[in-house]
């Protein structure tokens, strides 16, 4: 860091990931120098998370190429991104929550190691969070477990700052606020200004967009896996980030015409923390904001109130579509039909056995309808492709006689034409009456339900109807002290 | 060719083809002279663990954990109590079975009741309960040997037109779980529920009232199981169940039943009920010691699932 012309610590040069059909990264160049704080603001799938295992070594783009220092690296993983100093927080906690805090210390310092370890990773640890959470009161030989959230996520912040050795050049942070409170957040803050300063970098993300404005020194903001803008950050405002992030006028060709339903009844309604959700007979109400912030647990909710654990209801009130498969949707050993069937089992059956001949007959007219690409229905579910298996999971509740169906971020890997399919079934559907709960990542399908309810640390922060429901006023309530 | 194929990817084959091979196996060392006697004494003794079994095979079916130990206590408290109530009356066959029945229902809704209201896992849940239950049947036996009722004694040890009655008990119960599993809701229900929990709530099923019921009908067949080997054996032993502790998890396994739960299958544990009988008694014949008898069972049943776990899915 003494040389004339500085060199980027790690500089990545037109990357390209993809999972499947998805781009996660469309050609990013991304150089990161010393001394500086550079901010990445996006929305979901952005590519933000991909980027930062890039440069953390834990992911290998499938084209572009590293380089570290000035030199270029061929073989680039997470050995060699932590030997040259690249640490990183992640969103998802990753200590051992079973292990002491100098044992967390000891395992990502692997050199601690030889007879006495456990007073230098002491050492270390402790000097590390004296540092950035002065008066912390955290006692190193408890177990993670015990630990607050908070004070999980400072041991973090803690250790990624800590030096035994090989000094931290470059730390990733990524959403490292989200469980401090205002007066933590502020210290960890202070401590990445002074690192920087003292010639560290940082890679800083984050949704409260003032933590960006006032902490980093550059922002890049990426969309649809590329960085659509990159500039210092006194050339910023709150404003200014948010719309370069939304895209303009996308998808309103699809918007559906305003239809007056303040007649209607209320069929679903949850009082929580925030505002009251309430869903009317016929409506499309879409659950927004950033992924993770409570629309998962509200379908959940809403699920677990109309069903019983104990006896089957002879009506179901709700359905509900998956959209982790794996998790709460497929049945695995199943064949397509038994998967399809099982949601509306309950109108197939005379006296508990089922009507094999009904179900049959139920499950080759849907998949006619919505197009199941399959020789045979007594295939496995499994031998279809995720976008069909998806549709399979649709069916399984869409054919049931639900008033209302619950719809969890249901169109990942689903191509273009079948959403399209289903988008008419659920025009068509919530004309007739049924009212449709929709949690949706993407913004184009947002803004074809009819009011929109924005999520934010778990509670429900903003209500927009008809005109309203833009990219731009979810964004802005999404992003925490854009409206402040 | 095709066929043969076809048949050899059904998992219940292999606890068939196992226990034909070690039938024959006997019956060449014999000459052929006990062919009869050993099909019959098989059916008969391979009836309890079949009935026992097809129990444990609906509480596997529900998923990885699932599982009850309690079977043999509930055998022997089943047992001691219907053979109290009977005191050798004919007349008290049926309030027998029905104390026998209760017994059952009264195990399986314990089970459930500490596996919920005190989120045990149900390996523990269930032991514990076995041990209050074992408690219960030492108190009330106190070392007593009641006969069974006569009919009931000559009726379960007795052959109609060749079959071993309990065999024929055996084999009506079988029917009616084969038909619970493949045809109704609940044998889709329990399929879903060994899956995925997640997912099966999510389906809209009634999770726990499908779990509760597969437990009670676990004991109630090991109940039934004792009621009949009570009376099979001219009264109630306090070890009756013990080995049906270990026989009613090797049956489902052998049988080709899925251990991560969802796929159950009834005909296999008829060929693995059968082949544990045969085993033991072609080792017999081969006139091996005890302590040989012992690990020759474990190396050829550890073979079986060896064979079976290797067949492609």
């Amino acid at each position: 860091m003494t040389g004339d012309t500085l060199t980027a610590i790690v500089e990545v040069a037109d990357a390209k990931v993809s999972f499947g059909a998805v781009k996660a990264l469309d050609g990013v160049t991304l150089a990161i120098m010393p001394g500086e704080c550079v901010g990445v603001v996006g929305h979901n799938g952005a590519g933000k998370s991909t980027i930062v295992s890039v440069i953390n070594g834990g992911l290998t783009p499938h084209q572009g190429n590293i380089s570290s220092d000035g030199e270029r690296l061929a073989r680039y993983g997470i050995g060699v991104a932590r030997a040259r100093g690249v640490r990183c927080v992640f969103q998802e906690l990753s200590l051992c929550p079973n292990l002491t805090v100098i044992e967390n210390t000891r395992i990502l310092h692997r050199h601690l190691g030889g007879f006495g370890w456990r007073k230098r990773a002491r050492k270390v640890i402790e000097r590390s969070l004296d540092l950035v959470f002065p008066g912390h009161g955290i006692e190193s030989d408890r177990s993670v477990g015990e630990l607050s959230i908070a004070e999980r996520q400072m041991v973090e912040i803690a250790m990624a700052f800590s030096d035994a050795g090989v000094a931290p050049r470059l730390v990733i942070l990524d959403e490292p606020t989200s469980s401090l409170d205002a007066g933590l957040a502020e210290q960890m803050l202070g401590y990445v200004r002074r690192f920087v300063d003292a010639g560290g970098s940082v890679i800083f993300i984050s949704h409260i967009l003032n933590e960006i404005l006032t902490t980093a020194s550059r922002i890049v903001v990426m969309k649809d896996g590329r960085i659509v803008a990159d500039r210092r950050s006194i050339d910023w405002t709150e404003h200014s980030l948010v719309e370069s992030m939304g895209s303009v006028a996308k998808g309103e060709a699809n918007r559906r015409a305003v239809r007056d339903l303040a007649g209607a009844p209320v069929v679903v309604e949850q009082i929580g923390p925030g505002l009251p959700f309430r869903a009317k007979r016929g409506e499309v109400v879409g659950l927004a904001g950033l992924a993770g912030h409570g629309q998962t647990r509200m379908l959940m909710k809403l699920h677990a109130a109309e069903t019983s654990d104990w006896l089957a209801r002879r009506e179901a009130t709700v359905a509900f579509v998956a959209g982790d498969r794996r998790l709460n949707g497929v049945f695995e050993l199943w064949s397509i039909l038994k998967n399809f069937s099982i949601g509306s089992l309950g109108d197939l059956t005379n006296r508990g056995v089922v009507d094999v001949a009904a179900e049959m007959e139920r499950a080759t007219d849907w998949k006619r309808r919505i197009d199941i690409r399959t020789q045979d229905l007594a295939n496995r579910i499994l031998s279809l492709s995720g976008g069909n298996q998806q549709k399979v999971l649709f069916a399984r509740a869409l054919s049931t006689r639900a008033p209302v169906v619950l719809m969890d971020d249901p169109m990942r890997g689903v191509d273009v034409g079948t959403k399209q399919e289903v988008y008419e079934i659920i025009r068509q559907q919530a004309a007739s009456g049924r009212t449709f709960v929709w949690y949706s990542t993407e913004m184009e399908e947002v803004c074809l339900c009819d009011r929109v309810y924005v999520f934010r640390d778990g509670a429900i922060v903003a209500e927009l109807e008809g005109d309203a429901v833009t990219e731009g006023n979810i964004l802005a309530v999404s992003f925490r002290g854009a409206a402040a | 060719m095709r066929m043969l194929g076809r048949i050899s990817r059904k998992p219940w084959m292999w606890s068939w083809t196992a226990a034909f091979v070690v039938w024959f196996a006997t019956i060449m060392v014999t000459g052929g002279a006990s062919t009869f006697d050993l099909s019959q004494a098989a059916l008969t003794f391979a009836a309890f663990s079949i009935i026992v079994g097809i129990g444990q095979m609906f509480v596997i079916t529900l998923g990885p954990g699932n599982i009850d130990l309690s079977v043999p206590s509930t055998m022997t408290l089943a047992g001691t109590l219907a053979l109290k109530l009977m005191e050798v009356d004919n007349a008290m066959i049926v309030p027998g079975l029905v104390i026998a029945m209760i017994t059952g229902v009264g195990v399986g809704v314990v089970n459930y009741a500490l596996i919920k209201a005190l989120r045990i896992p149900p390996i523990i849940a269930t032991l514990s309960v076995s041990f209050i239950v074992q408690s219960a049947a030492i108190w009330t036996n106190r070392g007593l040997r009641i006969k069974p009722p006569s009919f009931l004694a000559d009726f379960t040890t007795a052959n109609t037109l060749g079959v071993p009655n309990v065999a024929i008990i055996a084999l009506v119960i079988s029917v009616f779980a084969w038909f619970l599993l493949e045809k109704t809701i609940y044998g889709r229900w329990i399929s879903a529920v060994g899956q995925s929990m997640p997912a099966a709530k999510m389906a809209g099923i009634p999770v726990d009232g499908t779990r509760f019921v597969t437990y009670i009908f676990c004991a109630v067949l090991a109940s039934l199981a004792g009621y009949l080997l009570a009376c099979f054996s001219g009264g109630a032993a306090l070890n009756m169940g013990s080995e049906y502790l270990l026989m009613s998890i090797a049956v489902v396994v052998l049988g080709g039943t899925a251990v991560a739960g969802g796929d159950s299958n009834v005909p296999g544990i008829w060929g693995a009920s059968l082949f544990m009988f045969l085993v033991v008694s072609m080792l017999n014949t081969y006139g091996l010691g005890a302590g040989i008898r012992l690990i020759m069972t474990g190396l050829i049943i550890i073979s079986v699932i060896m064979l079976a776990g290797g067949r492609a899915r």
